[in-house]
């Protein structure tokens, strides 16, 4: 088990040294115990893994599988969020593996003013998720008592339905577009992200608006509840906070892009 | 959303309760890329690149709309452009 030949180190997060003994119990990928590999001021939260369920052809193949990569990406999180709880902290992506504590460290050293720079953005900063989806029209309109031609009622119904939604869209569009403006200016930064899949996420109506604003974490209950005063003056627009997260989609400075 | 406290106060139940779609858009697409030892481009990962922007909600979810392609679609093709 503690053979140290054959195992990896999969990395969560960068953070600022903090104690230890508050990740106790903390569990990650693969359920194994995660622990702190330290440089200087910064750490790296790890945990070791099986290298041969996590070498490249490995995780190749488990990421093509929904279920796995649905726990892996839960178990990423959780370890995320609970650095955060405690720290600042830098979230990396999923499935940064390498070969060892050692390697850990080196990258740690040779990243170190990156990362410092990157720490020292996001002290005291959350990150809120604020989505903007529209409100189904109730249901389409009664029909009125069908005149002699069943097509022409057919067309008149869908031409009633398709404006319908377009309405819909629109009110919600028009409410995304104050939400963001007034959203925007409580927030140190922002990044928009493509709408979500409706079909697929489950969610009640068309995501119009899929954002993620940078906060002071004593400012994200206001921002949540200006959402919430916003949502009230938008009939037609469901507005939808999540958070506060590990500031994931600021990890990186505006514009500069992943290798 | 009238309470924000309730929500914002979730924070430590956010690692499992967190919707699936708004946890991979994060630990897939944002988050520091550096270089792991293990040379994984999740680019190059086709479940991500073609299916995984539909962001499904959950697996429970996606089978219960009968979206399951994972299991029957090793291809990658046919079914994709049908949702």
């Amino acid at each position: 088990m503690n053979e140290p030949a054959g195992r990896a180190s999969y990395a969560y997060a960068v953070a600022r040294s903090f104690d230890p003994a508050l990740l106790e119990g903390v569990r990650g990928v693969d359920d194994a115990e995660v622990h702190v590999v330290p440089y200087r001021e910064i750490v790296a939260v790890v945990s070791s893994v099986p290298l041969a369920e996590f070498d490249e052809s490995a995780l190749r193949a488990k990421l093509e599988r929904l279920p796995w990569l649905e726990a892996t990406a839960r178990a990423h999180h959780a370890v995320v969020d609970s650095v955060a709880a405690h720290s600042v902290t830098l979230p990396l992506r999923l499935a940064t593996v390498y070969r060892g504590d050692e390697r850990v460290t080196e990258v740690l050293r040779q990243s170190y003013p990156r990362f410092r720079t990157a720490l020292d953005r996001l002290a005291g900063k959350v990150e809120l998720g604020v989505k903007v989806y529209t409100q189904p029209p109730a249901t389409a309109p009664a029909t009125s008592p069908s005149s002699s031609s069943p097509g022409r009622d057919y067309l008149r119904r869908r031409r009633a339905q398709h404006r319908a939604r377009d309405d819909a869209w629109q009110r919600a569009a028009a409410a995304a577009t104050r939400v963001d403006t007034a959203l925007a200016k409580l927030a140190v930064d922002s990044r928009h992200r493509p709408p979500q899949s409706p079909q697929l996420s489950g969610a009640r109506g068309e995501n119009v608006l899929n954002v993620a604003y940078l906060v002071d974490a004593e400012r994200a209950e206001e921002l949540a509840a200006w959402a919430g005063r916003l949502e009230a003056e938008a009939p037609g627009a469901r507005v939808e906070v999540t958070g506060p997260w590990a500031p994931y989609s600021f990890a990186l400075p505006d514009g500069e892009e992943p290798a | 959303m009238t309470e924000p406290t309730g929500l914002l106060a979730r924070r430590n139940g956010q690692g499992s309760s967190a919707n699936l779609a708004d946890v991979l858009e994060r630990v897939l697409d944002k988050g520091v890329v550096i270089a792991g030892d293990i040379r994984i481009n999740l680019l190059d990962v086709e479940l991500l690149t073609i299916k995984l922007r539909l962001l499904v909600a959950s697996v429970q979810t996606a089978k219960e709309l009968g979206i399951d392609w994972w299991e029957h679609d090793p291809t990658l093709t046919t079914r994709a452009g049908r949702r």
